[in-house]
């Protein structure tokens, strides 16, 4: 299992279109994705589950990720965050 | 942990029956303390002046008989209990029967920066109302990923992979009249080790259904206020998987659970093949989970008569062939 750390650094939170984009990228690869923030962990190739996490600006989230291609995944993930879901 | 503070009490919209009626009469500036557990106390005996064993991360619970007994330390003009009592940082107190605390009792309150709430409640009705409520909020939880419908009134909870097809499941279940109480995470609460709650994680995005091809629907909207739910006892759990030919699928009804939270329930697992009907079978567990319900098992029924007739069968073989002997 791979872990991460990132922040949400786009204003606007994960709304609808980075998540979409998330599960987009995390169905690329065969390992599971989950997603962590305080107590809730949800399964990252779900939009309704990365919606109600409710992850606004600056947030802190954990990914992990499981299976065969978990390292390449945690990274794509982790870019995703970084590149501020392109917005 | 929770983080739950009187203000949030204040601010819960319960309804009909768990009405708690309380209003703020005094110390607004409390209101930001937190409650840490589920606990009530009644202050009967460390108004007395017995602080042993107080319990004073509790609400405290002024009913007839502890108002009463304020009025005479009053009258008394003894109110140093009281002054010790509010030196333990309480996290509220509440007046029932709809009493009102003396301005004295305000002011010693105020002091202590404690807020003083009132109901108009009785305290038998508000004590057990509030600790129901507590229950709640302080269960342990989990979040699930899986779909939470009612379906003839009881509660199935669909889980399985992505994609194996549970959203489109439940969505052919609320066409057909049943409910949908969450779409994707279901967070589950164990209440008083004895059953398990199920509501969607957040009320504002609750009952929003993702279709691959359609996007974000809202359900309320779609199919109307008679097919969603706020919340639901999980009664049955029904895991959805891709059909696997070396697996040996349950085919005669024993029966499987699950344990979430330390609460056992009910399991089946059933196999999905493209053109099979999953929802029809889900109406019919459901039906049946109502009959072992009523006390009636199909499966252990079914074999009841099969042995009997099996025993008649034989007998009769047994009587034949006696009888050919004579």
């Amino acid at each position: 299992m791979v872990e991460r750390e990132v922040e949400v650094l786009n204003r606007a939170g994960i709304h609808a279109r980075p998540a979409a984009l998330i599960v987009k990228i995390a169905n690329r690869y065969s390992s599971n994705l989950y997603i962590e923030k305080d107590s809730m962990k949800i399964n990252g190739k779900s939009i309704m589950g990365i919606i109600t996490l409710g992850a606004a600006y600056k947030s802190r989230l954990t990914i992990s990720t499981e299976g065969s291609d978990e390292q390449e995944a945690a990274e794509a993930i982790a870019q995703l965050f970084l590149n501020r879901f392109e917005e | 942990m929770v983080e739950f503070s009187i203000l949030d009490l204040l601010d819960l919209d319960l309804k009909e029956h768990n009405h708690l009626q309380l209003t703020c009469i005094a110390g607004r500036s409390g209101l930001s303390r937190k409650l840490t557990n589920s606990k009530i106390s009644r202050p009967g005996l460390p108004l007395s002046g017995f602080f042993d064993e107080f319990s004073h991360e509790s609400i405290q619970v002024f009913g007839r008989g502890e108002q009463q007994y304020l009025k005479k330390l009053e009258t008394e003009n003894n109110l140093d209990a009281l002054e010790r009592l509010f030196s333990y940082p309480i996290p509220t107190c509440i007046f029932c029967d709809g009493g009102r605390p003396s301005l004295r009792f305000i002011e010693i309150a105020e002091r202590s920066g404690c807020s003083v709430l009132q109901t108009a409640l009785g305290s038998a009705d508000f004590t057990r109302g509030l600790i129901q409520m507590l229950d709640e909020i302080f269960a342990q939880t989990i979040t699930i990923h899986g779909v939470l419908v009612e379906v003839y009134g009881i509660g199935v909870l669909i889980t399985g992979e992505s994609g194996v097809g549970k959203s489109e499941t439940a969505l052919e279940l609320i066409e057909r009249g049943h409910r949908l109480i969450s779409d994707d995470t279901v967070k589950l609460r164990n209440i008083s080790d004895t059953y398990l709650i199920g509501s969607g994680e957040n009320p504002l995005l609750a009952h929003h259904m993702e279709i691959r091809g359609l996007g974000i629907l809202n359900l309320a909207n779609l199919f109307g206020v008679g097919s969603i739910r706020d919340k639901k006892q999980v009664q049955l759990l029904v895991n959805l998987e891709e059909w696997d030919s070396n697996k040996n699928y349950d085919r005669v009804g024993e029966e499987m659970t699950e344990t979430l939270l330390g609460i056992s329930v009910p399991k089946l697992e059933i196999p999905v093949k493209p053109g099979r009907n999953v929802p029809i079978i889900i109406e019919t567990a459901a039906r049946n989970e109502r009959l072992k319900k009523l006390g009636y098992y199909s499966a252990k029924e079914f074999d009841q008569s099969v042995l009997k007739w099996l025993e008649s069968e034989s007998a009769r073989n047994l009587y034949y062939s006696n009888e050919e002997t004579f």
